[in-house]
C-alpha cells in the first residue's frame, strides 16, 4: 500500500532541489492512527466505514474474517474477535457461519471466494456427502439420548467440518499451508519426540473420558439438582475441549506471535530500504550527473549528510521542523545551517550552547543571523562560515564568523553597508546590538546579541 | 614521540574506502603504521606495533573505538588516541573523551587540519572541534539548584575557570589556538595548556551532564 501524503515544507531541500522527488514522505505514518495502539500493528489497515467486504490477509488469526468484518464496520477487531468466540461457545451455529464466511468471502485483493472454485471440486463435494451417514448417525444418538445439545452442536460442526474439507481443498496456497501446519500442530504429527506423540494419546483419551463424563452427567436424569447438571456437564467438556486442545492454542498463540515479528522486522526493512533509495540514492544518482561541477557535488554530498545524520542519530525525519516550525534557538540556529547551506553551496557550522524557547527578541537575533551568515557566504568567498550562539543568563549573543576576504569598515561599498545598516537596525528595534570586526584578507565576524529581560526562562 | 621523524599512526575504522581516503589526506606529513577493520584486531596490532597516534573510528560493530581505547590504554598508556566519527551527538563525543582519547573530530574535517589535529595529539595536546567545545561549555555550564547530584561540586575538577571558558567560547566560535592567543594575548602554549585541563576535567569530572552523556551513547 501506498499512502500519499500532503506534501511538507521540506527543511533543506525545497528551495533548492525541487526537480527531486519527495524523499522522506512515505514514511512514518504507515503505521496509521492506530499504530501506537499496544498489541495494535495488526490493525494498521483499518479502514473505517465501507469498503468491499473481504477477509483480511493482514489482520488475520484463521481465515482474517474478524479482520476483514472490522474493516467493514469500522469497529475494534478484538471486540469482533470476542463477539466471535462468544457467538462460537454459545452455540455451535458461530463456528459454522465461520467456516461459511471463509467459504464464501474472497481473500482481501482477491476476486474468486473458495466457493467458487469448491463447485468444481467433484471429489471434495463426495467427501463431504459421506459425512452425512455421520450427521445421521449423530441425530440417531443424540434422540436416543435426548440429549439436544447433541444435535445443536453436532450439526453445525459437521457443517464446518465439512466446510473445512471444501475450504482445504480449493484453497489458496499460503492459506493452505497454513491449514496443514496448524493441523499437523494439533494433532502433533509434526513433533519429533515419541513422547509428546505419547502425551497427546493420553490427552486424547483423558479428554474424552472427561467430556463422556460431562456428556453422562448432563444426560443423567438421576441427578436432582437442576442446575448442577448443565453446569457440571459444561464444566468437565471445557475441562477436555482445554486439555486436548490446550497445547495446540499455545503453540498456535506463539506462531502468531512469531509471525507478526517476521512481519514488523520485513516491513522496517522495506521502510529502510525505501528511504535510503529515496534520499542516499537519489543523491549518488544527481552526484553522478553532476560530477563536472565540484560545488554543487559539495553542496549536494552536504544536504544528504545533514539529512542522513538527523536520521540516523537524531531519529527525527528531516522536514520536522518547517519555517515556521523553529520553536527554539537551537532549531532556528539548525535551519539557517541548513538553507544557506542549499542556497549558496557553502559550508556552515554552528555550534549553539545553551536553547531557549523563541520570543520576539530572539526572532530578531536569528533573522539577522541569517542575514550575517548570508552575506558571509555570498561576499566572504570563504568555504565555510561558522556560527556560535550562547544562551546566559545576561543575554543572548550569536557569532557569524568566516576566513573570507574581509573588508574595510570605513570604506565599505554601499551594498555591503546597506545590509550591515538594516541588521543594525533591526537589532537595535529589540534593544540589541551589533558588532562587525573585519580585517581585509583576514576575514569577518558579526557579533549579535541581545539582553534578556529579567524574569525570563 | 618519534622524536626522529613524523608521528606514527595506526588507522582503525570499519569501512576500507573511508581508511584509504585518510590514508592519501595524511600524506606524508605522518607515517602511518597499520590499520585495522575491526575492535579485536585493533586492540592486538597496536599494542604490537605501539603508534604515536591512533586514529580511531567512534562507531564499529564490537563495542565501537571505546572498547579499544579500553583495552589499550591500561596496558600502554603512552599510545594517543584521535576519535573520527561522522557523528558529532554528545553522547558518542562525550563517552570516547571520557575513555581516553585526546581530541576528536568529524569525519567532514579538511586533509590539512586532519594533520593539524594528528600533529597536535601527538604532541601530547588535546583537540578540540568547535563542536565539542560547545558540548563541554554546556555540560559546565551554572546549574540551576537542583539539577546537579547531591554532594558538593568538586571546584577542581568540576568547574572552568573564566580564562578556559573564553578559550572554549573562542573555539567554538571557530578560531584556531593561533587567533585565540592572539585575541586573549596569551602564547598559543597557554591556550594550549587551557585546552589540556579543560580535557582533563571533561575527562574526570562528575558532572552530571558528563556522566549522562557518556552512559547515554548509542551505537550504530
Amino acid at each position: 500500500m501506498v499512502m500519499v501524503l500532503p506534501k511538507r515544507d521540506h527543511r533543506c531541500i525545497s528551495d533548492q532541489l525541487e526537480s527531486r522527488p519527495p524523499r522522506w514522505e512515505a514514511q512514518r505514518p504507515r503505521r496509521g492512527p492506530h499504530g501506537d495502539h499496544p498489541g495494535g500493528y495488526g490493525r494498521v489497515r483499518r479502514h473505517s466505514g465501507r469498503g468491499p467486504f473481504w477477509r483480511s490477509r493482514e489482520d488475520r488469526i484463521i481465515a482474517g474474517i474478524a479482520g476483514g468484518l472490522a474493516a467493514r464496520l469500522g469497529r475494534d477487531v478484538t471486540v469482533i474477535r470476542i463477539v466471535l468466540v462468544l457467538s462460537a461457545l454459545v452455540s455451535g451455529l458461530g463456528v459454522a457461519c465461520y467456516v461459511l464466511a471463509w467459504f464464501v468471502l474472497p481473500a482481501e485483493g482477491s476476486s474468486e471466494t473458495i466457493a467458487a472454485r469448491a463447485i468444481s471440486d467433484r471429489q471434495g463435494i463426495t467427501l463431504v456427502l459421506a459425512l452425512v451417514p455421520v450427521l445421521v448417525l449423530v441425530l440417531l444418538v443424540a434422540s436416543v439420548l435426548h440429549a439436544g445439545f447433541l444435535t445443536s452442536w453436532g450439526v453445525p460442526l459437521l457443517i464446518s467440518a465439512a466446510g473445512l474439507i471444501l475450504v482445504y481443498r480449493n484453497a489458496e496456497d499460503d492459506e493452505r499451508a497454513w491449514l496443514i501446519d496448524s493441523t499437523k500442530a494439533l494433532l502433533q504429527l509434526d513433533a519429533e519426540p515419541q513422547a509428546s506423540r505419547r502425551s497427546f494419546v493420553v490427552r486424547l483419551v483423558a479428554g474424552l473420558l472427561l467430556f463422556a463424563l460431562g456428556v453422562s452427567v448432563i444426560a443423567d436424569g438421576a441427578l436432582n439438582r437442576s442446575w448442577l447438571r448443565p453446569l457440571g456437564g459444561t464444566f468437565l467438556m471445557i475441562a477436555a475441549t482445554v486439555v486436548v486442545l490446550g497445547p495446540w492454542w499455545l503453540r498456535l498463540a506463539r506462531d502468531l506471535v512469531r509471525e507478526r515479528q517476521a512481519r514488523i522486522r520485513a516491513e522496517e526493512r522495506a521502510d529502510m530500504a525505501a528511504r535510503v533509495h529515496d534520499s542516499v540514492l537519489q543523491t549518488l544518482a544527481m552526484i553522478q550527473r553532476s560530477a563536472d561541477q565540484p560545488l554543487e557535488v559539495a553542496k549536494l554530498a552536504r544536504t544528504q549528510e545533514r539529512e542522513l545524520r538527523s536520521w540516523l542519530f537524531e531519529g527525527r525525519t528531516p522536514g520536522s521542523f518547517g519555517a515556521e516550525g523553529a520553536s527554539t534557538l537551537s532549531a532556528g540556529v539548525e535551519q539557517i545551517e541548513c538553507e544557506v547551506e542549499a542556497a549558496h553551496g557553502i559550508a556552515v557550522h554552528a555550534v549553539t550552547v545553551g536553547d531557549s524557547p523563541l520570543d520576539d527578541e530572539l526572532r530578531a537575533l536569528l533573522a539577522a543571523g541569517r542575514e550575517a551568515t548570508v552575506n558571509a557566504a555570498k561576499w566572504s568567498g570563504a568555504t565555510t562560515v561558522s556560527i556560535y550562539l550562547e544562551v546566559e543568563p545576561k543575554g543572548v549573543s550569536m557569532f557569524v564568523r568566516d576566513r573570507g576576504s574581509g573588508f574595510d569598515s570605513d570604506a565599505v561599498a554601499g551594498d555591503r553597508k546597506g545590509i550591515a545598516e538594516s541588521m543594525r537596525a533591526r537589532m537595535q528595534r529589540h534593544g540589541g546590538t551589533v558588532v562587525i570586526r573585519s580585517v581585509p584578507g583576514e576575514g569577518t565576524e558579526v557579533e549579535l546579541s541581545v539582553p534578556r529581560r529579567p524574569g525570563r526562562a | 614521540m618519534n622524536p626522529t621523524g613524523p608521528p606514527r599512526v595506526f588507522l582503525v575504522d570499519d569501512h576500507h574506502l573511508f581508511r584509504a581516503g585518510v590514508k592519501s589526506e595524511l600524506g606524508d606529513s605522518v607515517q602511518v603504521v597499520g590499520e585495522a577493520d575491526e575492535v579485536p584486531a585493533a586492540i592486538e596490532l597496536i599494542a604490537e606495533r605501539l603508534p604515536d597516534v591512533v586514529l580511531l573510528d567512534v562507531h564499529m560493530p564490537g563495542g565501537g573505538g571505546k572498547a579499544v581505547i579500553d583495552a589499550v590504554k591500561a596496558s600502554h598508556p603512552t599510545v594517543r588516541f584521535l576519535a573520527l566519527s561522522v557523528s558529532d551527538a554528545p553522547e558518542d563525543v562525550i563517552a570516547v573523551i571520557r575513555a581516553g582519547a585526546r581530541g576528536y573530530v568529524t569525519k567532514t574535517i579538511s586533509g590539512p587540519e586532519l594533520v593539524d589535529a594528528v600533529l597536535r595529539v601527538a604532541g601530547g595536546d588535546a583537540v578540540f572541534s568547535p563542536r565539542l567545545a560547545g558540548f563541554v561549555l554546556d555540560a559546565f555550564a551554572s546549574m540551576p539548584p537542583g539539577s546537579e547530584p547531591p554532594g558538593p561540586l568538586d571546584p577542581e575538577l568540576d568547574h572552568l575557570t573564566p580564562r578556559e571558558r573564553e578559550v572554549l567560547r573562542l573555539i567554538a566560535r571557530g578560531y584556531t589556538y593561533k587567533e585565540i592567543a592572539r585575541e586573549l594575548t596569551i602564547s598559543v602554549k597557554t591556550v594550549e595548556s587551557h585546552v589540556s585541563a579543560v580535557l582533563r576535567k571533561l575527562q574526570l569530572s562528575t558532572r552530571h551532564q558528563l556522566t549522562r552523556w557518556a552512559t547515554e551513547r548509542r551505537l550504530i
